[in-house]
C-alpha cells in the first residue's frame, strides 16, 4: 500500500482519527494538545497518527484532505476540522451530539496511536 | 510577515466582511484571525475556515504562517 492509502484506511477504519504532532502521551504541539482534549472530554474513542516522522505523511494527508494544517481530526471519515473547530464543536456541545449520532452514546474510550508509512 | 500582509489578503478575499489578525506571540508567525463575513451563511465550520485557509494558502504553504488559530462569524 502506498503511503496515501494508508493514511485514507486510518481516516476511514478508525471511528476517530486525528493526524496530530506527538502522541497522546506525548503531544509535541499546543494545537494537538487542544484538539486530543476536546476529543477526549467529549468522550471520543481516539487513534492517533504522529506526523512528525516523515514529513511525506503531512504532505499526503493535506493533499487529501485539502486541509493545511495540524492536527486534522475525522470521525467516520469526515473531516472535523482543526484544533479550533473541533474545541468549538465540544464547547458549544455538538461534537458530542455528532459522536454520540456516529458511533452511539455507549461507546467505549480507547486511546491507540498507529503508524503509517 | 507582517499582520498587515494578513490582513490585506483576507480583505481581498472577503471584500465585504470584517477581519481582524492578531499576531500572538509578536513574532510574526503564529496568528489568530478572526473574519466576520456573509460569504460564511450557510456554510459548516470546515467550509467557512476552507476558504480562509484558501485566501492564506500562499503564505501557509511557504511556512510564513507557523500557526494559525481562525475563528469565524456570519453576518448578523
Amino acid at each position: 500500500m502506498t503511503l496515501r492509502e494508508q493514511i485514507q484506511q486510518v481516516i476511514d477504519d478508525e471511528p476517530v482519527a486525528i493526524f496530530m504532532k506527538g502522541t497522546p502521551e506525548r503531544p509535541a504541539c499546543g494545537n494537538s494538545l487542544r484538539a486530543l482534549q476536546a476529543l477526549w472530554s467529549a468522550g471520543a474513542p481516539i487513534t492517533a497518527v504522529d506526523i512528525l516522522p516523515d514529513p511525506q505523511i503531512r504532505q499526503e494527508l493535506s493533499a487529501l484532505s485539502d486541509w493545511p494544517t495540524i492536527p486534522q481530526v475525522f470521525v467516520k471519515g469526515e473531516l472535523i476540522g482543526g484544533a479550533d473547530i473541533t474545541e468549538e464543536l465540544y464547547a458549544s456541545g455538538d461534537l458530542g451530539r455528532r459522536l454520540d449520532e456516529a458511533l452511539g452514546s455507549e461507546r467505549e474510550q480507547v486511546v491507540k496511536t498507529v503508524a503509517v508509512g | 510577515m507582517a499582520t498587515d500582509a494578513i490582513r490585506a489578503l483576507l480583505e481581498q478575499a472577503f471584500p465585504n466582511g470584517s477581519v481582524d489578525v492578531l499576531d500572538r506571540t509578536g513574532g510574526g508567525d503564529h496568528f489568530h484571525v478572526t473574519v466576520e463575513s456573509a460569504s460564511f451563511e450557510g456554510l459548516s465550520l470546515v467550509e467557512q475556515h476552507r476558504l480562509v485557509n484558501r485566501a492564506l494558502a500562499a503564505p501557509l504553504a511557504d511556512g510564513t504562517i507557523h500557526e494559525l488559530r481562525i475563528t469565524t462569524k456570519g453576518t448578523p
